[in-house]
């Protein structure tokens, strides 16, 4: 079965390779930060006593949870362009795909962290006079950080592997990469096994990292 | 978007009205037939996951591990062009062969030993939050380990994992879509092939969001009139990440 | 001090405080009672404006707690609380829980916060747990924090909401003899509580709720003695049988 294994190839495009791994993690950096960013600010919105505005958040997260992150990609991939009015490189069309998606996956995990707080803590806070804010700032928010980072840290490893998504639009990650080397050189098997155990060997190890902070550090 | 050329009617016009059909049809299709796979499969797994054979729970942790830590559309790609080179030579002749269907069947395998993993997952939670009495509470009463989960344990645990279970059933409609890269034609395919020939991409992309939007609601309507028949009073649901 | 008028607190068809009116002088320790639901933990919580309440007014001090233009943060940071899960801040240590309140609401500076934390927590003979965290403290050592925490502010009045009740058997009488010398130091105290033998002790007054209306509030003798209502009556029988 392996008797035919070639791993000439693997060292032959070594450069190639690694240039597409740069993308999968230049690409999952800025989703992460753009994710997170955008998810605080619609987790926040959700828990804002405005009802019209949590309503239109809570819309727009359950709609973006409701398509594959395929079909947003191709949206964002005909649609910045067409509302730029001139063309964009498939980079910041996938990336603001991503960024909308994440975004809403992180939202949900944020307010679920704020949430979790027992309600007494609000209570305790509130009786020894601490104003709302001050309540939120020092009570509230280190808690629920602590909670969510765990989440947050697995869901950002699911971010890691869907970036592979950007097959279908021909970006050069590192599975894309892989990809054009194997139908070049008709070499699957190789490539798409070392593909796996690479992302195998990452994912595993960052999954670990978020259990050692759960148990670390969750209240 | 001011230059843009609506155009609705174009959809309902063959062959572009058949495409959407079919290819509604073919997503709808893996969906279920993963499912079929995932469910009994998985449950099977996340047993596997509690129980006190020391074997059995690391093979379960295993195949947890790995499917869960590569991505589905590398998975995918395994399956299609890998697993036929690695077979002993007689069955990856039949599969590349002689098997019918080969990107579709390939996809729904795929489908659903992954959706499996998650299913795995689901179960496991859901038995490790019933309290550790109620177990001791069969064995005392002389129930053998496999009664004790056939009465007490499983109907408990499916009970409770009714919520983030819907949530992963969804995710099976939604990763139908990684069949496309290699070549089934579902609906998200079907969109993109239309967008291809027509340019009315707002449109066909619309007609899949909507359709996508459709099934979601359907489904998260069933599962809580499920949910509400079934409930064991006092209880709240638990669920894996 | 503490005048409650006239407090009813309702969501729509369901009475949570019917008509409650009591008052708690200076140095008073009042001690309030009664079966599940009878509303006393609501009641406690309209004083410090926890809860908020749809008809009567509450004053400490003169200073309306119902009025919207009372400053709430202000008014709490001179009422102490004792809550039933101890809520201290599990993310902060001993000490930390009992200074965040002093520095950031008092304006007292962090190394007077400190000695006075480290002086209440001395007098309760926790000095040893000051830098520990509340998962580290058995729960009657973090109600015995929580207790220093609220006195760090320096109130001028305490409410207990079931202090004891979440505690180990063996662990109620360290919190309960804290409560009794700080009655005996002249705190005004509303206390709900089942422990009649703290009400026995140090209880100038005691106020049977049931079913969100004060039913009977006599002093001390007249209570034990004979409760007029019968309500209280069955359930002091009930309790006082252990």
């Amino acid at each position: 079965m392996f008797g035919s294994f070639d791993f000439a190839i693997l060292w032959a495009n070594a450069p190639f390779l690694w240039n597409g791994m740069l993308l999968t993690l230049q690409l999952t950096g800025l989703a992460v930060t753009g994710g997170l960013l955008l998810g605080t600010v619609l987790a926040v919105a959700r828990l804002s006593p405005i009802k019209p505005l949590a309503w239109v958040v809570e819309a727009y997260v359950n709609f973006l949870r409701s398509m594959p992150l395929i079909l947003v990609i191709f949206w964002f991939y005909t649609l910045v362009p067409k509302l730029i009015g001139r063309p964009v490189s498939s980079f910041y069309s996938v990336l603001i795909a991503f960024v909308m998606f994440e975004a809403a996956y992180y939202s949900e995990i944020i307010r679920a962290g704020i949430s979790s707080v027992r309600r007494g803590q609000i209570s305790a806070a509130m009786a020894l006079g601490l104003t709302k804010m001050q309540s939120m700032r020092y009570v509230i928010l280190p808690q629920a950080v602590r909670n969510m980072v765990p989440v947050l840290l697995t869901q950002s490893i699911v971010m890691l592997q869907d970036t592979s998504l950007v097959y279908v639009v021909g970006l050069r990650d590192f599975l894309t990469s892989a990809d054009i080397v194997a139908s070049r050189d008709n070499r699957p098997t190789e490539l798409y096994l070392f593909v796996a155990l690479v992302f195998l060997v990452i994912c595993f190890s960052a999954s670990r990292l978020a259990n050692r902070l759960q148990r670390k550090y969750a209240l | 978007m001011g230059s843009y050329n609506w155009n609705w009617p174009i959809l309902l016009k063959e062959p572009y009205f058949t495409w959407i059909v079919t290819g509604f049809g073919k997503t709808i299709l893996i969906a279920v037939l993963a499912w079929a796979i995932a469910f009994p499969l998985g449950s099977a797994i996340g047993i596997a996951r509690t129980a006190d054979n020391r074997a059995l729970r690391y093979a379960g942790t295993a195949y947890v591990d790995i499917f869960r830590n590569i991505p589905l559309l590398v998975q995918m790609f395994l399956w299609y062009f890998v697993v036929p080179e690695l077979l002993p030579a007689d069955w990856g002749r039949w599969v590349k062969r002689e098997m019918p269907y080969p990107q579709f069947t390939t996809a729904v395998v795929c489908l659903g030993l992954y959706t499996a993993s998650r299913v795995a997952e689901q179960m496991r939670s859901g038995i490790d939050a019933i309290p550790r009495g109620q177990r001791n509470a069969g064995l005392a009463m002389g129930l053998k380990p496999s009664q004790v989960y056939r009465y007490v344990l499983i109907p408990v645990a499916y009970r409770t994992i009714i919520p983030p279970l819907t949530s992963d059933f969804l995710g099976v409609f939604k990763n139908s879509s990684l069949a496309l890269t290699i070549g089934v034609l579902e609906l998200t395919s079907q969109a993109r092939q239309i967008e291809e020939y027509t340019f009315a991409a707002f449109e066909a992309f619309t007609v899949a969001t909507v359709l996508y939007c459709l099934v979601t609601g359907l489904v998260i309507l069933i599962m809580r009139i499920l949910e509400g028949r079934t409930r064991i009073a006092g209880t709240l649901a638990v669920g894996a990440q | 001090m503490i005048e409650l008028k006239n407090v009813s607190k309702w969501y729509g068809p369901f009475r949570v405080l019917d008509d409650c009116s009591m008052s708690i002088a200076k140095g008073e320790v009042v001690v309030i009672c009664g079966p599940s639901g009878s509303g006393k933990s609501t009641l406690i919580k309209c004083i410090n404006g926890l809860e908020p309440f749809t008809k009567g007014t509450i004053t400490v001090e003169d200073i309306s707690v119902g009025d919207r233009s009372t400053n709430l943060p202000k008014l709490r940071s001179r009422i102490g609380m004792v809550f039933q899960n101890f809520e201290l801040f599990p993310h902060m240590t001993a000490a930390e829980n009992i200074v965040l309140a002093q520095q950031k609401v008092l304006g007292r500076d962090r190394a007077a916060a400190e000695a006075k934390g480290h002086e209440l927590l001395d007098r309760m003979g926790l000095a040893e747990q000051a830098a520990k965290y509340p998962s580290q403290l058995s729960g009657g050592q973090q109600q015995r924090v929580a207790i220093a925490r609220a006195l760090a502010m320096d109130p001028i009045a305490m409410l207990f909401d079931e202090p004891t009740s979440a505690l180990d058997p063996e662990m109620i009488t360290e919190v309960l003899d804290v409560m009794v010398k700080l009655a005996e130091e002249g705190m005004t105290m509303a206390v709900v509580t089942h422990e009649m033998g703290f009400a026995r002790k140090v209880a100038n007054r005691i106020v049977f709720m049931d079913q969100g209306t004060i039913v009977e509030d006599a002093d001390k003798e007249s209570f034990f003695g004979t409760p007029r209502s019968e309500r209280a009556q069955l359930f002091l029988s009930k309790i006082l049988q252990h």
